[in-house]
């Protein structure tokens, strides 16, 4: 029994947040969001090349066999440092170990296909593509998609959710830092319980969810359990995050918003709260009780 | 990362699930706040002491199996999962002992540990005084020196006291030095509940049982073998309590495992008959697994060494307001039989609304993590008296 990260899987994800920074990632999202895919690009290739969309994928497909919890603490990163394009899909659905990018809509769960004008799609014929609230993604319908194993599914809904980990604590530690700065009445408005009990709170969700999404990872829960609590958790980050930061954090201009539409995005993508409650519920009525 | 037991700790795990399946009463007792099902309790007490299962973590010569802390995890979970009765001894068990160990002389271990052990003797909890409750520093109650007798003159009120109304011993906090103010000057006493000059008053709980109370010091004369740790050092000595309080100790994952389990198995009974609390069931549970999982974090990174800490906090904001989230689902799946007094569904109820309140509040605890986890600037004192 030993449940924490080892120090591989520590250093692997220092490196690649390390990776991300050097690179620039939020400037990069902004980029993206603007319709300039290039340098997105470029740090595609990147963090491919550190095996993230390998990693998962067995050796014999020249993949780099990690674990799920591998999976978990890549996506943690790139959710943290904003990763742009189909990493869901070509690192966890499908995962790709030329570093290819991926796309697809799966019927049931996930209805368009995201980044479709910069990725191949797995399966159908591409429709029309909307603008996500999220402006770094693009949803695109998808005529005649093909079902999808239920074990890549799986795989893709817990590398969301660790995507959404990650998020929250990135929006969480960028709101501890602006309240410890920003002044009013005198004092730092971190000083003040009425913002300190909302931020505790936020802490508290998220530090129950990411041992659901590590349980999750090891089988010791069903997925489903940790959609749900790391959006409720990422999504109380955002709500709360928005809320200390007062109008600033409300404007496109500050780097918060890509995050709080980023959060917004995956806690309905690949199968919403709701959905997956009832996923949970169908777990515990037809099977016998463990834990 | 894995959650696997060792061979050792399945059969650990299989021997204490025989045990409790052959010995856990078929009915659940009466309430221990009650003088009749105190009583049974204790003989509860008694019974698991003798397979030295009351105290598996301590050490055999007190009355425990040395125990590590994943067997303990895996033992509370049994436990629980068992329907075996509340623990009458919890406050002296988990609350007391570990100060025992640390700050305690070895007659002091020797003369408490091991009738703690066996619920001989019940330990209540002397913290909260009319005036001092979140504020506990601000105690003023006082000991008095002795010196002709060697001891200590205890005057003043406690307030809140669980199990004290039919306890033997008590245990808190009193101000040893006059001058002091707040943290400083205070000291750390055990004491017994009949001895000259100690009035115990019960006071009625919200279900109407006694399970707390008043205790009136008027001139208790109270040994130096009683002190526990240093004279004046008893808020440093106290505070070791409170972190195993809040933390890991008191709140085992196998409490609300048990009670998510029990609601689902409540939901396929009666679900039907109440379809919309439906997400209610599948955030109990899910927050159970969480608390579960949580759980083995912290055990993984005590078990190697490093301490609970302020995380405490976090632990006590959660299980508290999960236990309350789990029983009012259960009672939205009762119906109309949501108000009837004597359901274990109500007692649960009536019981967790208590949760964030001791212990210290959850205000305080949120305070505690944003300050020493989130590092926010303290708030500027208010107003000093």
């Amino acid at each position: 029994m030993k449940f924490e990260l080892t120090d591989e899987q520590v250093g692997f994800g220092s490196a690649l947040t390390a990776l991300m920074r050097s690179g620039d990632s939020v400037a990069v999202a902004r980029t993206w969001a603007s319709g300039d895919m290039t340098p997105g690009l470029a740090l595609w290739s990147r963090l491919a090349d550190q095996g993230v969309t390998a990693l998962v994928a067995s050796e014999e497909e020249g993949g780099l066999g990690g674990t799920l919890v591998d999976l978990a603490v890549a996506f943690e990163v790139l959710g943290h440092e904003l990763a742009v394009g189909p990493w869901i899909e070509s690192a966890a659905l499908a995962p790709q170990v030329e570093g290819e990018l991926v796309t697809a809509a799966v019927p049931g769960i996930s209805q368009y296909a995201a980044d479709a004008q910069v990725a191949r799609l797995l399966s159908g014929a591409p429709g029309a593509t909307h603008a996500s609230i999220d402006t770094t993604r693009t949803l695109t319908v998808v005529n005649g998609a093909a079902e999808c194993d239920a074990v890549a599914v799986d795989r893709a809904v817990l590398a969301c959710s660790a995507e959404l980990l990650g998020a929250g604590e990135r929006v969480l530690a960028d709101s501890v830092a602006y309240v410890k700065q920003r002044k009013q009445f005198g004092r730092e408005i971190g000083s003040y319980q009425a913002i300190k009990h909302q931020l505790a709170d936020v802490r508290i969700a998220l530090d129950f969810a990411r041992p659901l999404v590590f349980g999750a990872a090891l089988g010791e829960v069903p997925v489903s359990a940790a959609k749900v609590c790391v959006s409720d958790a990422a999504y109380l980050a955002a709500r709360t995050g928005l809320q200390v930061h007062g109008a600033i954090g409300y404007t496109a201009e500050f780097d918060l918003s890509l995050w709080l539409n980023r959060i917004r995005a995956l806690v309905v993508a690949w199968g919403t709260p709701a959905y997956h409650r009832g996923r949970v519920l169908t777990h515990l009525t037809s099977t016998a009780l463990v834990g | 990362m894995n959650l696997d037991l060792t061979p050792d700790e399945l059969a650990f795990q299989a021997e204490v699930r025989a045990w409790l399946r052959a010995n856990v009463p078929a009915e659940p007792l009466p309430s221990m706040d009650t003088a009749e099902g105190w009583t049974l309790h204790q003989d509860w007490e008694a019974k698991l002491a003798a397979e030295r299962y009351s105290v598996v973590s301590w050490p055999r010569e007190v009355g425990g199996r040395e125990a590590s802390l994943v067997e303990w995890v895996i033992f509370e979970e049994e436990y629980y999962r068992a329907g075996a009765p509340g623990r009458v001894s919890q406050n002296g068990i988990f609350l007391l002992a570990p100060i025992i160990f640390d700050h305690g002389t070895p007659e002091q271990q020797a003369r408490f540990l091991p009738s703690m052990a066996t619920g001989e003797k019940i330990w209540a909890q002397a913290w909260s005084e009319p005036e001092a409750g979140s504020d506990l520093a601000s105690l003023r109650s006082t000991a008095t020196r002795d010196e002709a007798r060697a001891g200590w003159v205890l005057n003043g009120q406690k307030t809140w006291s669980s199990r004290a109304t039919y306890a033997h011993w008590g245990f808190g906090l009193f101000r040893s030095d006059p001058d002091s103010a707040k943290h400083a000057g205070l000291t750390y006493f055990l004491f017994p509940l009949d001895a000259r000059g100690v009035t115990v008053r019960p006071i009625a709980q919200l279900d109407g049982e006694a399970g707390f109370a008043e205790i009136f010091f008027d001139d208790v004369f109270v040994p130096d073998a009683d002190v526990l740790g240093a004279p004046g050092d008893g808020w440093r000595v106290a505070m070791s309590t409170a972190g195993n309080e809040r933390g890991l100790s008191l709140r085992s994952p196998g409490r609300f495992c048990a009670a998510a389990d029990r609601l689902v198995e409540l939901w396929k009974d009666r679900g039907s008959e109440h379809p919309e609390a439906w997400t209610g069931v599948v955030d109990a549970w899910i927050a159970a697994q969480a608390y579960r999982l949580f759980t083995w974090g912290t055990v993984t990174r005590l078990a190697d060494g490093g301490e609970m800490g302020a995380a405490g906090s976090i632990n006590k904001v959660f299980w508290s307001e999960l236990d309350i989230a789990l029983h009012e689902t259960g009672l939205d799946l009762l119906g109309a039989d949501a108000e009837l007094l004597d359901t274990p569904w109500m007692d649960g109820y009536v019981f967790a609304l208590s949760g964030p309140i001791y212990a210290g509040t959850n205000e305080i605890q949120r305070n505690i993590i944003a300050e020493r986890i989130l590092g926010l600037p303290r708030e500027p004192k208010g107003a000093q008296r």
